[in-house]
């Protein structure tokens, strides 16, 4: 088997193939957990020859030549993904639906989570696929404007990214527009709020308001499927914190987070925490054979303790900082009594688990978990329906 | 290969910024220590006693109430501050033994009963004191002037039970009254040192302005409005201690800012009633019990408007 090769697709709608990131032999399938949904799923083990030897790509000589539909297909069979955390497949969201009108596209240039530093990295050393992704995704959708968010604390990426623009031509069409960097301000939903001042519907996507919303990887994986014709096999990978010298790691999906805690020279102290993603939404590990997946953006190795939980003294702090505005204690108080039907009430769908509510929880009240709890069973629910 | 071994899993998020309960308890103690300062510094002895009794009593009460409950006793500094607190609200005269029964209740019955912290429906300091105001209502109605660490004290009106001050301006009895060289019970009488303590939780983040400002505010106007002074208002009786200390009380106010606000506004609003057309001179102990009682009508009332409403509404319109 040889790197990039097809190994697995599927008929359904919000699917992509999936490929080979190493070449070599098929050594039988293993079940791993999947973080996300905490249900064991089938892995296919590759043992490696060693030699990362590609199948033959297909370089595009003329990208501009290429019809919609070529480019969709071409995005769809590369297995790309959003990289910035939901891996939701990229072609239906360039592809709405026929009522649909994209005024907007943001390219999120914003880090999704607290330590993570991939998308500065991507931003800075591979600014041009970047562009040529963003301007391959503006062909498709001919918004009438272009933003490309990024933190004001990464003042070498906007410049950089400035200077790219003027150098490629987009300069007229693109608008650069520096955030505070303020988590969770990389949340698609989050963003078209701060930068357009629309709010993206209840249970709706960016493109209800007329956004769509990139991350900087997933256009220059973008890039790489159209015009170099090169499938997703590898992503830029923070590995930091209890690590003895953290880095970016250009990854290939399906390493074990072992490798890259020990490429980047092993834990340090006293550290009992791996977390596959980052901190305020990552997922603890407990095997370090577990792989690296598309949607892991960083591997975060912590000391943490088990503290434990207090009763809520109403103190407001999560109902003041949640970005969604809801009430998160009160959502945690009804999945706790199993009051599931409250949380429908009370707009627990709403929740994209950014964590901040039980960040500044004073009594360590889990309550994203809760909040998980709810919407497992709520789903479950509607599934038997 | 790292070495095996054991990794904690735990759920997201990973990182976790304090203040713990217990934090956020000892920054309102330390807080406490100015109005309990000028306490001492103002009525001497007799301060210290009462407070010492109110403290030992309502962690004593905390610690037999948790154990007999089946839980862990835990020192998150909770009934330190509601020790302090009902010490404060008492005059300076009160026999010990009235302190400790009223401390008892205030743990016992007012927050235990209830489910202990976080649970409590009424300020358990605040209730107590209505408690207390009933069972032994002449000594919690005799005032004395301050005399600090003197021995004899004179018994006088409070400023807001005398008949003298509500007409002209005297600047030295408004001096008095800021600094807390007046007639009342141990803590209210400094609006001064309240204002320092409640100031440092302010700008510490632990206390939230709305409650307090608005308030104040709020009597002031109807203060105006009813042609009185408001500064008399504002620095007579109980009201600077109730706004900073017990209006602000998380497990007893209202959730959310737009709450906090009506909270406030309510709680100025009644307070003058019951000052102006009410049968007692002071409002505040009651007026805060009255909206720590409808609390959870107004968290009904004044939840957040989730991110998305009302978009989801028009494109279903």
């Amino acid at each position: 088997m040889l790197t990039g090769q097809k190994i697995g697709d599927s008929d359904k709608f919000v699917s992509v193939p999936v490929h080979a990131t190493i070449s070599g032999e098929i050594a039988g399938t293993a079940m791993v957990m999947n973080p996300a949904t905490a249900r064991p799923v089938e892995a296919l083990v590759v043992a490696s020859d060693g030699a990362d030897e590609w199948v033959q790509l297909e370089p595009v000589e003329n990208p501009e030549a290429l019809s919609p539909k070529e480019i969709l297909d071409k995005i769809r069979e590369a297995g790309v993904v959003g990289l910035g955390g939901a891996a939701f497949p990229s072609h239906i969201k360039l592809a709405p639906p026929g009522d649909a009108r994209i005024d907007t596209i943001i390219l999120n240039g914003c880090e999704c989570e607290p330590y993570a530093t991939s998308d500065h990295r991507v931003m800075l050393e591979c600014g041009e696929k970047v562009l040529s992704g963003l301007n391959i995704i503006r062909k498709l959708l001919s918004p009438e404007a272009t933003y490309i968010a990024i933190e004001d604390n990464k003042e070498d990426a906007i410049e950089h990214m400035e200077d790219l623009i003027v150098a490629m031509g987009f300069k007229k069409d693109i608008k650069i527009v520096p955030l505070e960097s303020k988590y969770p301000m990389g949340a698609e939903r989050i963003l078209t709020k701060l930068l357009l001042g629309r709010e993206v519907p209840i249970a709706g996507l960016p493109l209800n308001v007329g956004v769509v919303v990139h991350n900087v990887s997933t256009t220059k994986a973008i890039h790489e499927a159209v015009v170099e014709g090169k499938p997703l096999v590898e992503r830029v990978i923070t590995v930091t914190g209890a690590v003895n010298s953290p880095k970016n790691l250009l990854a290939r999906f399906g390493t074990p987070l072992g490798s890259l805690i020990e490429y980047c020279g092993g834990i340090v102290g006293k550290a009992n925490k791996v977390i596959l993603g980052g901190p305020m939404m990552g997922f603890a590990q407990f095997d370090l054979g577990f792989p690296t997946m598309k949607g892991t953006n960083s591997v975060v190795v912590k000391e943490d303790t088990i503290v434990t939980e207090q009763c809520c003294i109403r103190c407001g702090r999560c109902i003041e900082i949640c970005p969604m505005h809801l009430m998160p204690t009160l959502l945690a108080k009804y999945a706790r009594a199993g009051r599931y039907d409250q949380c429908k009430a009370a707009y627990v769908d709403n929740c994209f688990d950014c964590g901040v509510c039980a960040y500044v929880c004073p009594a360590n009240i889990p309550i994203v978990q809760y909040i998980k709890i709810a919407k497992r069973e709520l789903a479950k629910r509607a599934a038997k329906k | 290969m790292t070495p095996v071994k054991k990794f904690l899993i735990s759920p997201s998020p990973h990182l976790w910024r304090g203040p713990s309960v217990s934090k956020i308890m000892y920054l309102v103690v330390i807080a406490l220590m100015f109005p309990s300062g000028a306490a001492v510094y103002f009525f001497g002895y007799r301060a210290l006693s009462v407070l010492g009794v109110s403290v030992g009593a309502a962690l004593l009460t905390e610690y037999v109430c948790r154990r007999m409950r089946g839980h862990t006793f835990v020192m998150d500094g909770s009934a330190l501050v509601t020790g302090i607190l009902f010490g404060l609200i008492l005059p300076p005269t009160i026999p010990l033994w009235t302190v400790a029964v009223g401390a008892i209740f205030a743990i016992a019955i007012v927050k235990e009963a209830f489910g202990g912290l976080g649970h409590n429906i009424f300020n358990p300091a605040l209730g107590a004191r209505a408690f207390m105001s009933v069972s032994f209502s002449l000594p919690m109605t005799t005032w004395v002037e301050p005399t600090g660490f003197g021995v004899d004290a004179v018994t006088s009106a409070t400023p807001l039970s005398g008949l003298s001050g509500w007409q002209q301006f005297d600047p030295a009895a408004y001096q008095a009254m800021f600094l807390g060289n007046t007639a009342g019970s141990l803590g209210e009488t400094s609006a001064l040192a309240i204002l320092i303590g409640g100031g440092l939780l302010l700008g510490l983040r632990v206390m939230n302005w709305r409650i307090p400002v608005i308030y104040v505010g709020v009597v002031s106007l109807l203060a105006l409005a009813f042609g009185q002074d408001p500064l008399f208002h504002i620095l007579a009786g109980g009201l600077m201690l109730g706004a900073f200390f017990m209006a602000t009380d998380y497990v007893t106010s209202p959730l959310t800012n737009r709450g906090k606000m009506i909270s406030g506004v309510f709680l100025g609003v009644l307070t003058m009633l019951i000052r102006h057309f009410g049968g007692m001179p002071e409002g505040v102990c009651y007026s805060i019990l009255f909206m720590n009682a409808i609390t959870p009508l107004i968290d009904r009332y004044t939840k957040e408007r989730p991110y998305g409403l009302v978009e989801r509404a028009r494109s279903a319109g």
